[in-house]
């Protein structure tokens, strides 16, 4: 059997996930033809290395005791550099300023004729062009189904099941921290201030809940939507982006009293990508309620598809991951 | 606009097409057709309800047509503003010139605010309201909504308007 040799660089919620995802899963991995083994797995203070491969389950252990991987001092970048192996598992924060380590780290193993398979928005938000270049010009292979809706499938429900099919236009919920909070606001007729409030609560908003709120999230994965399917060359910067801070209870009303629901709903249609509250018609397949993402793709051959999953979450992100892994690897 | 008219056809071969011709000739639309081939008139003749799309300039000379070729006509309702849209404005919408806000899109001629409920929960907070929008057609409510964005963004108002498939 064929041994992919990988690194995990990050080992936050998501890097942690993979690794849960990889111990469930070992078997049902083999049965796709290949043997994945972790060589080495690296957080921004440590790095854990092993060429016959990592127990998972101690470098877990490490993470959650000692609040670090292992005991050697290599930084992700250096573990791509140094450690023998053929896939970058990146699963390092998202910059949307500069991209970040995860820029480098990309670019990084692009040079060393490795794959990446990513969920970190930053560098392709910002940088797709270069980085599908520079894949494309050593060989590599460069997947990034986590980047887009977590678990709910939209790049790879494209590039396969859709193949062959002319996408007309994108449209969905793309932050399930927005569509949370604006459930249980018109829910609980309650204000966006008390509902963010909540949603921070049960884990569902970040502390500093600016990325998703503002729309900058959605923004990022409308670009990365963009690049990818449609050949555009944007970044975050070119997408028109409100937010739903501004969102009133008594407006909630008033549109159900129509027969709609607000959602912050993302569309990338003729060369042009937005992010904003809209009306969706109650029975629109759109209209997802709960921290739910759901996009639609129009199509020339298929009409409207539509599909809807979890948007977040770490095993949700990585079962994304697992299945572009799977569709790299896998022997037909 | 759309056009409901009630016609009268003589119970001769090509009636039909006669009373057609001319609605499509002036580019209307035609939505739906009922003949009523079983019944008849006390003047003999059988009864057509029609129903199409055409363009305001054109009805006159649609009917002026339609009497040249001899079909009667009954009745004819008009219905100008066919396309309705829904969209929610969230700001201090009152203190930012309700009026002046509805008359922008009232004076285009092709569109109107048709209804508009606001809810303002205390004097100082932000308000919202649904506007209802009807307009001659698609196209026009596109603009219609396009002008309320652009004033809206003038007075710090937020629109929130419909999925683009809503409106086509």
């Amino acid at each position: 059997m064929k041994i992919i040799r990988a690194s995990i660089i990050g080992f936050g919620s998501v890097g942690q996930g993979v690794a849960q995802v990889f111990l469930q899963k070992k078997e049902e991995i083999q049965k796709k033809g290949f043997d994945l083994k972790v060589v080495a797995v690296a957080d921004s203070r440590s790095a854990a290395i092993d060429e016959k491969g990592l127990d998972l389950e101690k470098v877990l252990k490490s993470k959650k005791e000692n609040g670090q991987v292992g005991t050697e001092t290599l930084s992700g970048l250096e573990v791509i550099r140094n450690v023998e192996h053929e896939v970058v598992i990146e699963t390092t924060p998202t910059d949307i300023e500069t991209g970040g380590v995860g820029l480098d780290n990309m670019l990084t193993a692009f040079g060393k004729r490795m794959d990446v398979v990513t969920s970190n928005k930053g560098p392709l938000a910002l940088k797709y062009g270069e980085l599908a270049e520079v894949a494309q010009k050593n060989n590599a292979k460069f997947r990034f189904e986590a980047t887009v809706g977590g678990a709910m499938p939209a790049i790879n429900l494209i590039r396969d099941t859709l193949a062959g099919n002319s996408i007309i236009s994108i449209e969905g919920i793309l932050n399930g921290t927005c569509n949370y909070i604006l459930t249980r606001m018109m829910e609980e007729h309650a204000s966006y201030e008390q509902m963010l409030a909540e949603s921070q609560e049960l884990g569902i908003a970040e502390t500093d809940p600016t990325y998703d709120v503002e729309g900058i999230d959605a923004a990022c994965k409308l670009v990365i939507l963009a690049n990818y399917v449609f050949g555009m060359k944007a970044t975050y910067h070119d997408v028109d982006v409100k937010g739903i801070t501004s969102i009133t209870p008594e407006a909630l009303s008033l549109a159900q009293s129509e027969g709609y629901v607000i959602k912050q709903i993302g569309e990338v249609k003729d060369g042009f990508i937005q992010t904003s509250p809209r009306l969706v018609p109650e029975s629109h397949p759109l209209a997802v309620g709960g921290t739910l993402n759901v996009v639609s793709v129009q199509t020339d051959l298929a009409g409207t598809v539509t599909s809807t999953g979890r948007g977040a979450g770490s095993i949700e992100t990585a079962s994304a991951i697992l299945s572009d892994l799977i569709s790299i690897y896998r022997e037909d | 606009m759309r056009v409901s008219m009630d016609i009268e056809l003589k119970d001769t071969p090509g009636q039909l097409l006669c009373a057609l011709t001319p609605i499509s000739e002036l580019r209307g639309n035609l939505k739906s057709i009922v003949h009523h081939h079983e019944e008849r008139t006390p003047r003999g003749t059988i009864p057509v309800q029609l129903v199409f799309e055409a363009e305001p300039d054109n009805l006159d000379a649609i009917i002026e047509k339609l009497k040249e070729n001899g079909i009667g006509i009954s009745r004819v309702d008009e219905k100008r503003l066919i396309e309705e849209g829904a969209v929610i404005l969230i700001g201090h919408i009152v203190h930012t010139d309700i009026q002046d806000t509805i008359d922008r899109i009232d004076r285009t001629g092709y569109a109107e605010v048709v209804d508009i409920s606001l809810s303002m929960p205390h004097i100082n907070t932000t308000s919202s309201a649904s506007l209802k929008i009807c307009a001659v057609g698609i196209k026009e409510l596109h603009d219609a909504i396009s002008i309320l964005k652009d004033v809206a963004e003038k007075k710090d108002l937020l629109v929130v308007e419909p999925i683009r498939a809503e409106f086509s």
